[in-house]
């Protein structure tokens, strides 16, 4: 099997992130970037699918300079190689998807996994626009994924229950938590990743349709008031829910 | 304007959040006109219910083959009615099904979709929302400037308004041809949840743990608390991952959103992931043994102690005061 994996270099989401001076982008200098967790599920289950059936993982991305450390940290977990389309587009997600599907157009693959969303800005879109830009099918935010031959079945929890999703591939799938646990690099993946190939891809980004007009932070809670200790504190707990809550 | 609402339903209960998007494109909209799309199987007779909440048209498209939900199915019989109906903008709610929906209608359309947005507006007709983004640590507000303006609405981010049941509107049907290899994924199977669980993303009411409770079997305690607010159980990422409960339980970055009218958090430390799910809810209570814990800097009211033995206590209490 040959298969893509699509990662994203997002902000860690232990730091905190700052409206940036412009008012419309975050300050990036103190922010550490990582390799986006949900891509880590979707890479995880490449490289499960490859060594049950053999094949090659190829990573691509498309960012800045800087997200080649992403890269890295994919090659360092057992990808085999990797592509870099050097773009500044972050936001919208139609754009993005043009840009990648260019990006592969004169490659195949029987499969491309994604991360159910970027924890940047969390749009959980760029798989489902990616398949529909290469005519495929997909199967968004699975928790289980079996491949069979020629074809792949999928668990996506939806509100109240799970449906079971079967499609022919190729198609784009994208990993939601719970498919997997990813597993950590090795000194030596860590070491072998250093003379894997990261293939530079040029490509013109498609013109964002989308303008981010403001940031701001959101409004904080009030909250810290402690009622009081144990069990003694509950029934001037369910006073104040009835009386100045009104919850109850 | 015009704004046109794909109304969700699954076997044939419009949901929560589609109800919602109407009411939210029927504010947008003022005088315009809002036009619910509906899409299944048996479900016409069903529809004209939506007037109530403000849809003054009403388009059913309904096949055999979309009897369950399909991308494919969906995308193409959505896209037929936008196409029809040259709306201003779309609004989809924001659930397992919007979010896998409005991607794919964006793409075919070429338009830009606003996800997961919790305020909307016009600016110069086009269609302006705003919609956290870093895991809730900001909120961004931005604008399509494509037609039509396609937006997935946060659940329980727009009030749904009082059904008006004096309002009517025609029931339209609208036809769609599809055949069985125009859908590439198909649902196979639909496993239920049990019968009675309350949604998380729809309830009132939620009760929450998290590792400090220590073992799966403590859990009885939440429920019985469950039981007499008839509120959802939640669960932190600890609890979920040590096997206590199931993933789809899951509140916080890599679970789910919640905005309950009341939370109530168990034995959670409150770390900055788990809050990005649940700092929208009305009332935060929380109850952690340590008073140091991050829970109870955002929590309205707090109680510093042990949850096996404070949540039976309130549990009894908000029995006796009921
Ligand atoms: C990329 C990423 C995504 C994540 N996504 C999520 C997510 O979606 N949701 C999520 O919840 N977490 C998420 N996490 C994990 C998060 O960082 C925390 O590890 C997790 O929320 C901790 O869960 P907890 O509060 O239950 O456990 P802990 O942090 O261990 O806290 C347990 C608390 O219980 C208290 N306690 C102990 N005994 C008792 C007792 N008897 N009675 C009362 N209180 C008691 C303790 O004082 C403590 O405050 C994510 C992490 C990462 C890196
Ligand atoms: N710039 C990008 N380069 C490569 N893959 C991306 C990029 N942006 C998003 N993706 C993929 O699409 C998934 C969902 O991202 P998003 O739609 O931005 O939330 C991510 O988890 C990645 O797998």
């Amino acid at each position: 099997m040959n298969i893509l994996v699509c990662v994203k270099h997002v902000p860690d989401t232990e730091t905190a992130v700052k409206i940036g001076a412009d008012g419309k982008s975050i300050q990036t200098q103190d922010v550490n970037f990582i390799l986006n967790p949900y891509d880590e599920f979707a890479l995880e289950e490449a490289l499960k699918i490859k060594e049950a059936k053999g094949g090659e993982v190829t990573l691509i991305t498309a960012g800045p300079e800087e997200a080649k450390k992403s890269l890295r940290t994919g090659l360092a977990m057992g990808a085999d190689k990797a592509m870099h389309i050097l773009c500044d587009e972050s936001h919208d997600s139609l754009a993005l998807a043009f840009c990648l599907a260019e990006g592969i157009k004169d490659e195949s693959f029987d499969l491309i996994l994604c991360g159910k969303q970027a924890m940047d800005e969390d749009n959980a879109q760029v798989p489902i626009m990616l398949a529909d830009k290469l005519g495929l099918p997909n199967i968004s935010a699975v928790i289980k994924l079996e491949i069979g031959d020629g074809t792949a079945t999928a668990h996506r929890e939806f509100e109240g229950g799970t449906e079971v999703v079967e499609t022919s591939l190729p198609a784009v799938i994208s990993a939601h938590k719970g498919l997997n646990e990813p597993r950590y690099a090795s000194l030596k993946g860590i070491m072998m990743a250093k003379k894997k190939e990261i293939k530079d891809v040029s490509c013109t980004c498609a013109e964002s349709g989308l303008e981010i007009l403001d940031m701001a932070y959101p409004p904080s809670r009030a909250g810290g008031r402690i009622v009081g200790e144990g069990t003694d504190a509950v029934p001037e707990l369910v006073k104040l829910l009835r009386e100045e809550a009104k919850v109850i | 304007m015009k704004v046109l609402v794909f109304a969700e339903q699954r076997a044939g209960e419009f949901r929560k959040a589609a109800i919602e998007a109407i009411c939210a494109a029927r504010r947008l909209d003022g005088d315009g006109e809002v036009v619910a799309v509906v899409i299944g199987k048996g479900i016409a007779d069903k529809a004209g219910q939506l007037a109530a909440y403000g849809a003054d048209k009403i388009l059913s498209i309904e096949h055999d083959l979309l009897d369950l939900y399909s991308t494919d199915g969906y995308t193409t019989s959505l896209q037929k009615a936008v196409e029809s109906e040259n709306p201003d903008a779309v609004l989809l709610a924001a659930t397992a099904m919007g979010r896998d929906l409005a991607p794919r209608l964006g793409a075919r359309l070429d338009v830009p979709v606003l996800a997961d947005v919790t305020e909307l507006s016009w600016v110069d007709g086009n269609l302006q929302a705003v919609r956290p983004v870093y895991a809730g640590k900001l909120m961004m507000t931005v604008k399509s400037n494509k037609t039509p303006g396609i937006a997935t609405t946060r659940p329980k981010a727009f009030l749904a308004s009082e059904p008006d049941q004096g309002k009517t509107a025609s029931v339209t049907s609208f036809d769609v041809s599809l055949s069985e290899d125009d859908l590439k994924a198909k649902v196979k199977q639909i496993q239920s949840e049990a019968e009675g669980m309350i949604e998380l993303t729809e309830a009132d009411f939620i009760v929450s743990g998290g590792r400090g409770m220590k073992a799966a079997e403590n859990f009885t305690v939440l429920e019985d608390l469950a039981k007499v607010l008839n509120a959802a159980i939640g669960a932190s990422r600890a609890a979920v991952d040590s096997g206590w409960r199931t993933h789809s339980e899951q509140v916080g970055q890599t679970g789910k959103v919640v905005a309950p009218t009341l939370y109530i958090a168990c034995g959670i430390s409150g770390a900055i992931q788990h809050l990005a799910g649940m700092t929208s809810s009305k009332v935060i209570i929380a109850i952690n043994k340590d008073p140091d814990a991050p829970i109870f800097k955002i929590a309205d009211y707090g109680i510093v102690g042990d949850a096996m033995e404070v949540v039976p206590a309130l549990t009894e209490a908000i029995k006796a005061a009921k």
